[in-house]
C-alpha cells in the first residue's frame, strides 16, 4: 500500500451540508475511519455518519458536580463540627440544612469547570498547530463551506484512489494537505 | 414574522456581525462609550474618596446599616439573571428566538454581577480585607460563619460570575476562530487564535462542544434560581419586620428576570439602530421580551399582594406597622412608585400595538429598572428605619457620594459594555448560521 510520507490528508469541499452529511455517509460505507467533517456549524447527524456517537463528556461533569459537591460538603462539616465548633443555644453542630447552599453552589461550580475544560481537553485543545489550516481555502470553514477529510494514516488510504473516491462524491474541489 | 429575516445565508450572516468588530464603529458607539467612561471617572473618583475617609461619607448609619450599597447589589445581579435566564433556559426549552440575543444578553449578566460584587465589598469598610469572607487555612484559626446567609451569598454570587463567564466563553470559542480566520490584521489573528485555541470546526469537536453546551445550560438554570433565592433569605433569615417572610426568594427571583429583560430591551433597541440589526433583532424578539416582562411583572406584583396579606395575617404587630408605614410613611411616594412601575405599567404589555412600539418599550425598559431599583430601596430602608427601638427610628437621606457610586456603577456597566461591542462579535455567528439551516435559508433543512 502506497503511502507517501508528505502528505496528512486528502480534504473535499462541498458547498452544502447535505452533500458533506452523504459524502460522509458513503466515505465510512467505503470503509474509510481515520476521517473527520468540518462545518461552520454543529451540522445535526454528521458525527454520526462519520461513526463518531459516544462522548464521555457526561461522565466527566458528573465527576466534577460530585468533586464539587461532595469537597464542599467536607469543609462544611469539619469547620463547623471539627476545627471549629460553636455552641450556639445547644443547636446541633452538624447542621446539615445550612449546609445545603453551600453544597450545592460548589457542585454546579465543579460540574462547570468538569463541562468546559473536559469538552476542550477531550478535543484536544488548544492545540496551537494543525495541517488542515495548511489549506488556504480552509478558512471558509468557518464561513460557508463543508470540508470532509480523509487522512493518510487510514488503513485503506491510497492517494490515488482516495482522491478519485473523493472526486466520485461530486466536491466542489479536492486538496493535498500537508502535515 | 420571523425571528430571521428570510434571505440571509451563512456567509451573508458572517460578514454582517463580523464587520461589527472589524469596521470602524459609528459615531453612536463614541459617544456612548464616552458617556460611560466619564461616569466609570466619577465611580473611581468617589471609590477613592471611600477608601481614603471610610463609609461615613455615605449616608448609611443604624439603624439604617445597609442601604444604597446593598441596594444597587441587588438591583445590579437581579439585572444579571436575564441573560443566563435567555442564554440558559430558553436554550433548554429550544426557544429558537434567544439565538439573536444571548450573546450580549450574557454580557450583560457578566457586566451587571461585576457592578453588583463590588458594593458588598465597598460596604465593607474594609475591603482590603474582603478575603476574609473566604475559607481558607489563617493564623486566626477561624472560620467564616456557614450558617449564615450573607457567606452562602459569598459562594453564590462568585459561583455565578464564574459559571457565567464559562459559559460565556464556551459560547465564544468558534466565533473567536470565524474572526480569526476571516482577520489579515497579525496582532488580532495572534488573538483571537489564542482564544480560538486552534478550534477547527470538525464534527468530533462539535459533537463535544454542543454536549459540553447543553450541560452548562442545564447547570446554569438551577444556579441562576438559586442565586437570587440565597439574596432573598439574606433578607427573609433576619427578624427584621418586613424581610422575614418565605415569599422572599421566588419573589426575588421573579424580580430579577423582570429587571433583567428590561435591561435587555434597554440595551437591544439603541444596538439595533446603531448597527442596523433589524433583520436579527425583529420585532418578534421584542415582543417576546415585553411578554416574558408581563409576566415577571404580574409575578412581582402579586408579591407585593401576599406582603400585605401576610402582614395582616401574621398579626404581628410590628409586620402590620412596617407595612401601614411604607404605604403612608415617610417613604409612601417610594412605596406607590414601585407598584405603579412594577405592577401596573407591565399590564400595558397586553396590549401587541404596544408590544411592538419601540418608543415605548424604550420607555417603559426604563420605568421598569427605575421601579425595581426602588423596590429593593423600600424593602431596606423602610424596614431599618422602623426598627424593633422607636428610640433608634430616624429618616434616611443618601449622600451626594452614594449616588456618586451609583451613576458610577452604571458608568462601569457601559464602558465594558461599549468595549465588548467593539471587541467581540455581539450575535453568536455560528448559532445564526444554524438559524439559517434551520429556517432553509440554504435549503439545507432536514
Amino acid at each position: 500500500m502506497e503511502t507517501p510520507k508528505d502528505i496528512y490528508a486528502l480534504m473535499a469541499e462541498f458547498e452544502t451540508g447535505d452533500a458533506l452529511l452523504e459524502a460522509a455517509r458513503r466515505a465510512h460505507e467505503a470503509g474509510y475511519r481515520q476521517m473527520d467533517g468540518y462545518s461552520p456549524f454543529p451540522l445535526h447527524g454528521l458525527s454520526d455518519a462519520l461513526g463518531f456517537r459516544r462522548t464521555r463528556l457526561p461522565l466527566v461533569t458528573l465527576i466534577g458536580g460530585l468533586l464539587g459537591g461532595g469537597g464542599a460538603y467536607f469543609m462544611l462539616w469539619y469547620a463547623s463540627v471539627v476545627s471549629y465548633p460553636i455552641n450556639v443555644g445547644g443547636r446541633p453542630l452538624h447542621s446539615w440544612p445550612a449546609f445545603f447552599p453551600i453544597t450545592f453552589e460548589l457542585a454546579v461550580l465543579g460540574a462547570s469547570f468538569a463541562a468546559l475544560f473536559g469538552m476542550l481537553a477531550l478535543n484536544g485543545l488548544p492545540q496551537p498547530y494543525h495541517p488542515v489550516f495548511n489549506v488556504p481555502e480552509f478558512v471558509r470553514a468557518s464561513r460557508d463551506r463543508f470540508f470532509l477529510v480523509i487522512e493518510a494514516r487510514d488503513r485503506i488510504f491510497h492517494l490515488g484512489d482516495t482522491r478519485k473516491f473523493l472526486e466520485s462524491l461530486q466536491p466542489a474541489r479536492v486538496f493535498e494537505v500537508e502535515p | 414574522m420571523s425571528v430571521l429575516r428570510p434571505g440571509h445565508t451563512y456567509g451573508s450572516v458572517t460578514d454582517k456581525i463580523s464587520s461589527i468588530v472589524q469596521t470602524q464603529q459609528p459615531k453612536s458607539w463614541w459617544i456612548g462609550f464616552a458617556v460611560g467612561f466619564v461616569l466609570l471617572m466619577v465611580f473611581l473618583y468617589a471609590t477613592t474618596y471611600l477608601l481614603a475617609t471610610g463609609i461615613g461619607i455615605w449616608g448609611t448609619n443604624i439603624p439604617i446599616g445597609w442601604a444604597f450599597p446593598i441596594v444597587n447589589f441587588v438591583w445590579w445581579i437581579g439585572i444579571g439573571h436575564a441573560g443566563t435566564f435567555i442564554s440558559a433556559i430558553l436554550l433548554l426549552l429550544k426557544q429558537e428566538w434567544r439565538t439573536s440575543i444571548n450573546r450580549f444578553a450574557e454580557a450583560m449578566t457578566l457586566f451587571a454581577v461585576a457592578c453588583a460584587g463590588l458594593f458588598p465589598l465597598l460596604h465593607l469598610g474594609r475591603p482590603w480585607i474582603f478575603y476574609w469572607l473566604l475559607p481558607y487555612p489563617n493564623t486566626m484559626d477561624l472560620w467564616p460563619q456557614f450558617r449564615s446567609p450573607l457567606v452562602w451569598d459569598v459562594f453564590a454570587v462568585s459561583t455565578y460570575a464564574t459559571v457565567s463567564l464559562l459559559f460565556w466563553y464556551a459560547g465564544l470559542i468558534p466565533d473567536m476562530a470565524t474572526l480569526r480566520d476571516r482577520t489579515h490584521n497579525r496582532f488580532a489573528q495572534i488573538v483571537y487564535g489564542m482564544l480560538a485555541m486552534g478550534w477547527r470546526n470538525s464534527a468530533r469537536h462539535w459533537h463535544r462542544y454542543q454536549m459540553a453546551y447543553l450541560l452548562l445550560a442545564g447547570l446554569a438554570t438551577p444556579l441562576v434560581l438559586s442565586v437570587h433565592s440565597i439574596v432573598g433569605m439574606d433578607f427573609a433569615v433576619a427578624i427584621v419586620p418586613g424581610w422575614h417572610s418565605t415569599i422572599f426568594p421566588p419573589y426575588f427571583v421573579a424580580g430579577a428576570i423582570f429587571s433583567g429583560f428590561a435591561m435587555v430591551l434597554t440595551l437591544t433597541i439603541p444596538l439595533r439602530w446603531m448597527y442596523g440589526l433589524h433583520d436579527f433583532v425583529t420585532l418578534k424578539h421584542l415582543d417576546n421580551m415585553a411578554k416574558v416582562m408581563l409576566a415577571t411583572g404580574s409575578m412581582v406584583g402579586y408579591g407585593y399582594f401576599c406582603e400585605v396579606f401576610y402582614a395582616y395575617y401574621s398579626g404581628s404587630p410590628y409586620e402590620r406597622y412596617v407595612t401601614v408605614n411604607r404605604m403612608l410613611g415617610g417613604y409612601a411616594w417610594a412605596y406607590w412608585l414601585i407598584v405603579v412601575c412594577n405592577a401596573f405599567v407591565p399590564q400595558l404589555f397586553w396590549s401587541r400595538a404596544i408590544r411592538r412600539n419601540v418608543t415605548a418599550l424604550f420607555i417603559i425598559s426604563l420605568v421598569t429598572q427605575t421601579g425595581m431599583w426602588f423596590e429593593r430601596f423600600v424593602i431596606i430602608v423602610t424596614s431599618l428605619h422602623r426598627d424593633y427601638l422607636p428610640s433608634a427610628w430616624h429618616m434616611y437621606y443618601p449622600t451626594v457620594w452614594d449616588i456618586a457610586e451609583l451613576l458610577g456603577s452604571i458608568g462601569l456597566f457601559l464602558t465594558l459594555f461599549f468595549l465588548f461591542i467593539r471587541f467581540v462579535p455581539m450575535i453568536s455567528i455560528f448559532e445564526l448560521r444554524e438559524l439559517v439551516s434551520e429556517t432553509s435559508g440554504e435549503g439545507e433543512g432536514e
